[in-house]
């Protein structure tokens, strides 16, 4: 387990052509860590008959919504979540 | 094309419900027992759903693209031959 | 005399193969789960207890969990830390694999739940989850205007709560605990979960307020 709750992470801006879990609208924004919910099989191996071992940490990581849309209409504070894998992040300055 | 997240679209959300019919049920309990078999997991299932084309994809119910799916990867296995599923539905 | 004496090559339910409205997946369907069964890749039984216990999965569940919820705050901390243990503690099926999260909605903080991906769900304790929430317009716009959403949905919240999304993405599966409605004290926790909605523990309603007294 690489990053603990509450540390700024930036999700990679990769692209991935295969099958991957990582929604587009995160990939190369800034969040922090909200959860470190445990390790599971990594589904970018997974998806293609391998066992998906080493398992990744997963990560609950939250994201203020005025950083993901530049118009987004709700209030400030707004937030959203998204589990993302520990091999998409990186440390955020 | 399955990434939808924030996909520009006004289109209002249609909150009519229908009950699986007994081919989504036996769709999902199939998918299941590939599963219990280690013939299929989750992760194929998503990966052959995301290879359709974006049109079919758009256009396809759930369960379709779950047929989609497991047709393509079990073909891929080897456990369905090609054209085998259409001779036996007589096509 | 057992299910097991019968030869099933030849004891499958002679439905029709096809009706009227159906979709051509309906029949391929029917016709792939034969093929699979005949090659011996899965079992006839194995197929029909899963669509049992599909259909036996009901949003009656996650009510039983929020209604606990609401009268022991002991029983929410679990709860909020896993799910499933909670589940199995009032001896109900969380189903296999993923592990489910509750997240709990406060004066302060509404949460509704999304999966952009694909369709993530806690079906063992909610049943199968409604057309809308695996509908392209949800999946879109769930993320970038949540609170369009909402009040589409007929959610008008203060402005001075937080709206927060998840997006199940992975192998967690996110239940929400709505919060619990004014005039409900007194009631038992049966009578809670009756007030428990199904969409109340996606994030996108309330809980259904309690009959008035008298």
């Amino acid at each position: 387990m690489r990053y603990r709750v509450g540390q700024r992470v930036r999700v990679a801006a990769r692209r991935h052509e295969g099958h991957h879990r990582t929604p587009g609208y995160v990939k190369g924004k800034s969040g922090s860590i909200e959860r470190v919910h445990a390790s599971f099989t990594n589904p970018e191996t997974r998806a293609y008959g391998s066992d998906g071992l080493p398992s990744q940490t997963l990560y609950l990581v939250g994201f203020a919504q005025r950083d993901l849309w530049p118009e987004y209409r709700g209030r400030p504070s707004d937030r959203i979540s998204v589990d993302v894998f520990e091999h998409w992040l990186e440390e955020a300055e | 094309m399955h990434d939808r997240g924030g996909w520009p679209t006004e289109a209002r959300i249609d909150r009519s419900e229908h009950e699986l019919a007994d081919w989504e049920l036996m769709m999902d309990a199939i998918v299941g027992a590939l599963g219990g078999r280690g013939l299929m997991n989750v992760d194929e299932l998503r990966r052959g759903i995301e290879s359709m084309p974006a049109n079919a994809y758009e256009q396809a119910s759930y369960y379709e693209r779950w047929l989609y799916s497991v047709e393509s990867i079990l073909a891929e296995k080897g456990v369905l031959a090609a054209g085998e599923l259409d001779k036996r539905i007589g096509r | 005399m057992s299910e097991h004496d019968h030869d099933h090559g030849h004891d499958h339910p002679h439905a029709p193969i096809t009706n009227g409205d159906e979709p051509a997946a309906a029949p391929r369907v029917r016709a792939l789960e034969e093929l699979l069964v005949e090659k011996g890749v899965i079992a006839r039984e194995d197929v029909r207890a899963r669509i049992d216990w599909l259909v036996s999965r009901s949003p009656g569940d996650g009510a039983r969990l929020v209604a606990r919820a609401w009268v022991d705050p002991a029983f929410k901390a679990r709860l909020l830390e896993d799910a499933r243990a909670a589940a199995l503690e009032l001896g109900l099926d969380p189903g296999p694999s993923p592990v489910v999260v509750g997240v709990e909605n406060t004066a302060d903080v509404h949460h509704m739940v999304v999966c952009t991906l694909c369709s993530c769900y806690p079906r063992a304790l909610l049943g199968p989850p409604p057309d809308w929430y695996k509908s392209l317009p949800y999946r879109s716009r769930a993320v970038s205007d949540p609170r369009g959403v909402l009040s589409e949905f007929g959610v008008e919240l203060d402005d001075d709560v937080e709206v927060r999304v998840l997006d199940s993405t992975a192998d967690i599966r996110y239940l929400v605990i709505p919060r619990r409605p004014d005039g409900s004290d007194g009631m038992t926790e049966e009578e809670l979960a009756s007030l428990v909605t199904r969409d109340s523990m996606i994030g996108v309603a309330e809980p259904a307020a309690p009959a008035p007294v008298g």
